[in-house]
């Protein structure tokens, strides 16, 4: 909170209550009670019946207690595979639109249409992710006389594929093109307005004293940029934690990631539980990055 | 040469790498947009027959393998066989209608007194090539080829037809009363499988799901930003954590909570779910760009002897104006491009565009000169908007939002 008191005139006790009470209460239903309440679930078996011991087969040696949903999320084949890809998401996607954004936001700096080129990096942003879905669907099309990439394959005489009917995980790195293409735009603003806010005479000592472009990007522009990389980083992480209409839209073979496999238990196969444990998993990814979060609003707070 | 413009050719040089890489990029990201667009006012045949990035090649249909083999007999007017003029339209549309095998077939037959159909010397070295090159000739000079763009895609999505062939027109011209659906049926656009429908849907949810966590957050703001109470600083912290609660973590419990109360399949359901979801990040954005307001303008508002909501509502509201526009637009079209909300709690009762995309993907039914169509009219509103307001939007993405 800032620093200084608020200045306070004929306040009632009640009459802040009565601004942030409505908000409170929406939020209470929405997000918080459902947020409890979710975790409770993942302890309880599909139909809320009993705890989630209860869904274990006598027979069965393995069973994880009140923790049973939990190993079923980690022992399945459907489990894993999810897991599996939201680790590759993790570890394409968000380098590859922090790099990209940068690369992006250095050179859009040195050309006269600069905001030209920025929007049209940045209008994925605007349209739905289904939208986008639809997009790349056609670009992958199987059959070169519709789909780009496989119309240019035939340019160089290679044979056409049905792209996203191809095993894992090369499927999967498809459906990551299009969330790059989406999100690229968003880092790229970002790095953009950090890169602005660098000093000018800094780099012009540097070129001046013979330094090229590329000793003053690493040298000068890279450290300084670290703090809005570091963000542009975390906000990705939970980005990407949270993708989930790419995926559904134009799922393949084995390319659920945790987002999705929660709806499909839930919607689809009315696992509860399981669908409750996967939610909890995600969230319990995504905390780590809250925490990094709250420290810098709080840094911020302190520096204002 | 002086080192003056030495040095002015080195800068030019420099650049060129920069603005090939840029150009590049942007093209990138262009191109897969623009065949959307192009392909949406295809025509249907057109879109499996050639790629899109051909339709906006020149209008000139080639002569040269009319020339080469059929002008010698039918003349370059295409009225020199007696009985065959191939300058007559109609002729054209009822024997090809785009059907180049069949030019192929007949220009390798043989006349009727036995002789080949085109003599030896004037046999082109690719008949297939050839038959459609003269075909698209022959179209192009007598109007018969089908046009290269319409916007019967558009019309036959909006109303929701999905029929393997022919156009929404079409069907209302050739279906019988015996027809299982009337064209009755498809003038309907307002059915809820039209497309037409959903973009009504989806503005019946976006607009209401924009406006209260605005309003909301407008009051819970000012009194984070302004007022003093206990607790204040832990809960806006527990706020700031709550903007990265994903959806997901939160379906369970609603859709039972709506199942009992009868809410799902509503607008209102959904409405309040928006608002529930979207009020940490917009009490956020609006709280830090309040609390920048001067503190003089609301110490002398007091000391007039103003209300609280006196100078909400008259200080307040018009100097936040910046941050309410860009959080109406960035919470409009979070809501107008959701999947997974209205999946849950609407699905076929209630489908919202991004719902019924979802559905064309999974039939593909429509093909994809109508699911492009489809596609592009679900995206002209945020394009819109967009380019409207693009500065506001980017604030109000850049503030710091992790939803979803």
């Amino acid at each position: 909170m800032s620093s200084t008191t608020p200045m306070i005139m004929r306040q009632g006790r009640a009459v802040p209550w009565l601004y942030v009470g409505p908000a409170l209460i929406i939020m209470a239903i929405f997000v918080v009670y459902p947020t409890l309440r979710t975790t409770y679930l993942s302890f309880r078996n599909d139909s809320d019946s009993g705890w989630a011991s209860s869904t274990c087969p006598d027979s069965e040696s393995s069973c994880a207690g009140i923790f049973e949903n939990y190993r079923r999320a980690f022992s399945s084949d459907s489990g894993r595979t999810a897991l599996g890809n939201t680790a590759l998401w993790l570890v394409v996607m968000v380098p590859g639109t922090v790099i990209l954004g940068l690369l992006l936001a250095v050179l859009t700096d040195r050309v006269p249409y600069e905001s030209l080129a920025k929007s049209i990096i940045f209008l994925p942003m605007a349209i739905s992710f289904v939208g986008a879905s639809i997009i790349w669907r056609f670009v992958y099309d199987p059959n070169p006389r519709i789909g780009l990439l496989n119309a240019i394959l035939k340019l160089f005489g290679a044979d056409s594929k049905a792209w996203l009917a191809t095993s894992p995980p090369g499927n999967t790195f498809l459906l990551i093109v299009i969330g790059i293409w989406v999100w690229t735009g968003f880092t790229m603003t970002i790095l953009a307005a950090a890169l602005r806010s660098i000093p000018e005479e800094i780099l012009e000592a540097a070129r001046v004293d013979g330094a090229n472009e590329f000793q003053v990007f690493f040298r000068i522009m890279l450290p300084q940029l670290l703090p809005t990389i570091a963000v542009v980083l975390t906000t990705m992480t939970i980005n990407t934690l949270k993708i989930f209409d790419i995926v559904w839209v134009l799922k393949g073979i084995d390319t659920d990631v945790i987002a999705t496999r929660m709806v499909s238990e839930l919607y689809l196969y009315n696992n509860d539980g399981l669908a409750a444990a996967y939610a909890v998993i995600l969230i319990l990814l995504i905390i780590p990055v809250m925490i990094l979060n709250i420290r810098r609003f709080n840094a911020e707070e302190a520096a204002r | 040469m002086s080192k003056q413009m030495r040095d002015r050719i080195v800068l030019v040089l420099n650049r060129i790498p920069v603005n090939v890489a840029v150009i590049g990029l942007c093209m990138i990201w262009l191109i897969p947009t623009l065949g959307l667009f192009v392909t949406s006012f295809r025509p249907q045949e057109a879109v499996t027959k050639s790629g899109w990035w051909t339709a906006l090649s020149s209008t000139e249909a080639d002569s040269t393998a009319y020339d080469q083999s059929c002008a010698g007999c039918h003349g370059a007017d295409l009225k020199g066989v007696d009985g065959v003029d191939l300058s007559d339209s109609a002729l054209i549309t009822d024997q090809f209608k785009g059907n180049a095998r069949r030019v192929q077939l007949i220009f390798r037959g043989e006349l009727e007194n036995g002789d080949p159909h085109v003599p030896e010397d004037m046999e082109p070295s690719d008949p297939a090539q050839a038959a459609t090159e003269i075909l698209a000739y022959l179209e192009a000079q007598t109007g018969a080829g089908t046009e290269r763009f319409t916007l019967n895609n558009y019309e036959d999505v909006l109303v929701g037809y999905d029929a393997r062939g022919g156009t929404y027109e079409e069907a209302c011209d050739t279906e019988g009363p015996t027809g299982t659906r009337s064209c009755e049926f498809w003038k309907d656009a307002t059915r809820q499988g039209a497309i037409f429908r959903g973009v009504l849907n989806s503005f019946a949810v976006s607009i209401p799901a924009t406006l209260l966590p605005i309003l909301f957050a407008g009051f819970a703001a000012y009194a984070f930003a302004w007022l003093d109470f206990s607790g204040r600083k832990v809960l806006f912290t527990i706020l700031v954590g709550l903007q990265i609660v994903p959806l997901q973590m939160t379906l369970v419990p609603i859709f039972r909570l709506y199942a009992q109360l009868g809410l799902n399949g509503s607008f209102l359901g959904v409405w309040l779910f928006h608002t529930g979801f979207g009020l940490p990040y917009a009490i956020y954005l609006m709280r830090n760009f309040i609390a920048t307001l001067p503190r003089d303008l609301f110490e002398s508002a007091y000391l007039d002897g103003a209300g609280h909501f006196q100078v909400f509502r008259k200080i307040v509201l018009p100097l936040a104006l910046p941050a309410i526009a860009a959080l109406g637009i960035f919470q409009f079209l979070w809501v107008w491009n959701d999947l997974l909300v209205a999946l849950i709690f609407l699905g076929n009762k209630a489908p919202v565009l991004t719902y019924q995309l979802s559905q064309l993907v999974d039939s593909l039914g429509g093909g994809w000169h109508r699911m492009t169509a489809a596609a592009f009219i679900s995206m002209a509103v945020p394009v819109i908007v967009f380019l409207a307001f693009q500065r506001f939007f980017v604030r109000g993405l850049l503030a710091g939002s992790v939803k979803g």
